[in-house]
């Protein structure tokens, strides 16, 4: 009896807990959008950003957030998820793992403008890359590289050794295992840690400030030839993402609209980062189902 | 030192080398593709935020002239505008401040090109309502001796400072022109223009400062003995908080950052941008100031 | 490809191949790390070695006076406001924000399964991608009016920090726990509810101790995260350089700190030095806390 009753008030406590989470981030949420979303027009989503003068748009910053989330993530996956393997796979539990998964569990302390300053002496300076994307992305990589490899460790340890025995002991190898059936058991975690990782590049500023820099010169979108100094596609060129944007009208804009461009970009952003959360959602579930054949 | 940061480079190479599968090498051609035009080549600006906006605005007229000539305008403060110049990592090093008041910024190698003036006023919320202050008040205020606005002759009202933090150029300038260089006591202290403005406009009672170029009307300015933190005040040299926007070379500046600078200096920037973002042309000054602070006439 | 060929000699290549580019993967991740610890270590210890500052100094001195000339006693360069704000607001956030995410990832793993799944943890983590500066802002214009109005001081405090971050932080916790509790075999859980438990003590007892590696991660890369983050937090805490005596006095943290002066300082400066000794002592702290928090989590969990 006492049980049933202990049950019954654990499930309100869940029930409202949630609720009230939820409320909290509808209201976050709403505030964003509600505030934002009635400057949003095509104009402003196309449209260059202005320095001094009213009615800049955020065309080139749109374009510039998605290419280093591009550039960023195809680093900072592949590397993870195979450290995060070899991490949990085949290194063995000495003090020495314990000792790197302790210093990356630790990196993700790091004040993203440390990591920012970092990336200015090695990447900007001692490399003579300058302010670019490749700066910034590599800046990225390292701010995100531990994240990632705790989340693919994670995942992988949570896939019950019965899959794993059962498939070593149907004549697979440990590679053949870890790739047809670790991998997909945990790729639902994979997922998450990969959409968690995208919203740290798509909500960074201070790492990026001293990387991929916050000036947008010109660009051409009729020049595709990747090393171009005015095509879009070059990684050398300096390049302001959305969330940069947002931070550096905020803090000393002197543009006459600024609350308009600030609060249209940040609710562009939030729209951006759901629909991006929804497509990769909607694909892992898809390629999931595909894997495991279920 | 030298053995740790080549450890660095060599590890951070390597997963760029990975990663780009060496297409590294076509940046740095770039540059020198075709010297043949009349002006061309890759220059940075780094340094103060103050400047930037005005920077940003110039550099995209200046590459509309000069269309094989790149300017890169970046923030980052001027702490770091100044160690990129000193260090050769940029061409030019923006400043609010001049280079010798920086500890550890070997100044004699470094040439000042006084861009502009920027103005600075103390600010307050708009509901004290107060339009003047003695100097020895504001100092008082500012160093914690006076607590409510009651003893200025205003409401009864708590006092809450907000300053700049302390490597702020802002608050150096206000420091020692404003405040005769007293100690200011502890208050909040935040970080960017845009949010002083924001917390003095929301906040009951609340004091700071801002460079002119960002009153718009949601806070309050007040004038200093009498005199109020406008234009003609300062060219003429009766409201003395103001400093000069520096930009810094290392030596003599040349190609592209030379035509850059004068450009700065042309009327076009001067008279257009310049006014426009509430600074005050250099060439306007009817006074120069120098590193210690003694002012004479042009 | 792999399916036609069975050869002996293909799968040893094959092992061969995933062994040397998982090691090759984790090798750059390895110098990434060693090659970014050692640098702010470099840096961070350059304040005690060439400026000579003591490091009980720096460690237990209120004092911080970067900029005071000489003859006036300065520069003095002790952080323990800094530490003390860092520490009271990480500490607090993570427990408002762990409990809440246990609850909410309990919540879409075990209770509401369908649609947490597929509609509330992409709302969290959407959480995750709004930049901090937003959340600052949000926190500066509806925050630090209502604590200001409503409970008293300036508004600006450790509460509003705290709030802010918990936040913040709450996305990385859930989802790492909601993730290792749906990897767990449905078994478990079946077994204890076919031994007559409810479904309260079949999550009590049961699925979140065999969840426990996932708690403890995501815990620790909450609080990881919560002493890193600086934007959003320096926003709403007022940055004063004074101890605070309650939880509505504003506060000022390590990172905040740094975020505000560094790129202002120049480089090789006692001052800049300072700074980059806080980002190497915020390693420092955050690696004593996940540690004991591991060991206090692990212990707790044997017990069971």
């Amino acid at each position: 009896m006492n049980s049933r009753r202990i049950d019954r008030i654990a499930t309100v406590i869940f029930w409202s807990g949630a609720l009230a989470v939820i409320f909290f981030l509808g209201a976050i949420i709403g505030y964003i959008l509600y505030h934002g979303g009635k400057y949003i027009d095509w104009g402003f989503l196309t449209k260059p950003s202005q320095a001094i003068s009213a009615g800049g748009g955020i065309g080139p910053q749109i374009f510039n957030t998605f290419y280093l989330l591009l550039l960023s993530m195809s680093i900072t996956i592949p590397i993870g998820l195979l450290a995060g393997v070899y991490l949990s796979e085949y290194a063995g539990t000495n003090k020495l793992t314990e000792a790197i998964r302790l210093s990356i569990e630790t990196l993700n302390s790091l004040p993203s403008i440390v990591v920012g300053l970092f990336g200015l002496l090695v990447f900007v300076n001692m490399t003579g890359w300058g302010y670019s994307l490749i700066s910034g992305a590599l800046a990225l990589t390292v701010l995100n590289l531990p994240f990632m490899i705790r989340i693919t460790e994670v995942s992988i340890r949570g896939v019950p050794d019965g899959l794993r025995e059962g498939s070593l002991a149907l004549g697979a190898n440990h590679w053949q295992t870890i790739c047809r059936v670790v991998l997909p058991a945990a790729f639902p975690g994979l997922i998450s840690g990969v959409v968690i990782t995208c919203g740290r590049v798509f909500e960074e500023a201070a790492a990026l400030l001293f990387t991929a820099g916050m000036a947008s010169p010109a660009m051409n979108f009729n020049q595709w030839n990747i090393f171009s100094g005015s095509s879009p596609l070059n990684p050398f060129r300096p390049a302001e993402t959305l969330a940069v944007h947002i931070w550096k009208i905020n803090a000393e804009g002197l543009i006459p609209d600024l609350r308009r461009v600030a609060d249209g970009s940040a609710a562009v952003l939030i729209l951006f980062v759901l629909g991006f959360n929804l497509t990769a959602r909607w694909l892992g579930r898809r390629i999931h189902r595909k894997m495991t054949a279920t | 030192m030298k053995k740790a940061k080549f450890m660095v480079v060599a590890a951070l190479c390597l997963s760029t080398v990975i990663a780009l599968a060496g297409c590294g090498g076509q940046a740095a051609q770039q540059g020198t593709d075709n010297k043949a035009q009349q002006l061309s080549g890759n220059i940075t600006a780094v340094g103060s935020t103050a400047l930037q906006p005005l920077m940003e605005q110039a550099a995209t007229q200046f590459m509309a002239k000069n269309p094989n000539a790149k300017v890169v305008v970046q923030g980052g403060g001027s702490g770091t505008g100044l160690t990129q110049v000193a260090q050769g990592a940029a061409d030019i090093g923006n400043s609010d401040i001049y280079a010798e008041e920086k500890e550890g910024i070997d100044a004699s190698q470094l040439t000042d090109h006084q861009i502009c003036v920027v103005g600075m006023a103390a600010v307050v919320n708009p509901a004290i309502t107060i339009d003047n202050l003695t100097k020895q008040q504001l100092v008082d205020i500012f160093t914690g001796k006076i607590t409510n606005w009651n003893s200025v002759g205003g409401p009864d009202q708590k006092i809450v400072l907000v300053n700049r933090p302390k490597a702020s150029g802002t608050r150096a300038v206000f420091k020692k022109f404003a405040l005769g260089g007293a100690e200011e006591a502890t208050g909040i202290e935040e970080d960017s223009s845009g949010t002083v403005r924001k917390i003095i406009h929301d906040t009951p009672g609340a004091i700071g400062y801002l460079a002119l170029s960002y009153l718009d009307g949601s806070v309050k300015a007040v004038s200093l003995d009498g005199v109020a933190p406008n234009k003609e005040n300062i060219t003429t040299g009766k409201y003395l908080v103001w400093g000069y926007e520096h930009s810094y070379t290392k030596g003599k500046p040349s190609g592209v950052a030379e035509a850059f600078l004068n450009f700065m200096m042309t009327d076009e920037v001067q008279k257009n941008i310049v006014p426009q973002l509430g600074y005050i042309p250099g060439t306007e000054m009817k006074i120069v100031r120098s590193v210690d602070g003694s002012v004479k006439n042009k | 490809m792999k399916n036609n060929v069975a050869t002996g000699a293909f799968r040893l290549n094959s092992e061969l191949l995933g062994r040397l580019l998982t090691m090759g993967a984790a090798v750059i991740a390895i110098i990434s790390v060693v090659s970014i610890v050692s640098f702010i270590t470099v840096k961070g210890m350059s304040t005690f070695i060439i400026n000579g500052v003591s490091v009980k100094e720096f460690l237990f001195s209120t004092q911080w006076w970067p900029d005071r000339p000489p003859e006036n006693g300065g520069p003095q360069v002790g952080v323990l406001v800094f530490i003390f704000g860092s520490i009271t607001i990480a500490a607090l956030a993570v427990l408002l924000s762990a409990p809440l995410s246990i609850i909410c990832a309990v919540f879409m793993a075990e209770i509401a399964p369908s649609w947490g799944q597929r509609f509330l943890q992409p709302s969290i983590e959407l959480l995750a991608g709004i930049p901090s500066v937003v959340y600052g802002y949000i926190g500066l214009s509806l925050l630090v009016p209502f604590i200001r109005d409503n409970i008293g001081g300036m508004g600006f405090s450790i509460l509003a920090g705290f709030l802010v971050l918990s936040i913040m932080i709450l996305p990385t916790i859930v989802s790492v726990l909601t993730d290792s509790l749906r990897s767990l075999p449905r078994e478990y859980k079946e077994a204890a509810l076919a031994l007559g438990s409810t479904r309260w003590q079949s999550i009590c007892h049961v699925l979140i101790p065999a969840a426990r590696n996932g708690l403890i991660t995501g815990i620790v890369l909450g609080l990881a995260r919560a002493f890193g983050e600086a934007l959003a937090v320096q926003m709403v805490i007022g940055n004063m350089r004074k101890m605070p005596t309650s939880i509505i006095d504003p506060v000022i943290t390590l990172t905040g700190a740094i975020t505000m002066d560094m790129g202002n300082t120049p480089m090789g400066s006692l001052w800049n030095n300072a700074l980059w000794s806080m980002g190497l002592f915020t390693l420092m702290m955050s690696c004593f806390f996940i540690l004991v928090l591991r060991f206090v989590v692990r212990k707790g969990g044997v017990a069971r």
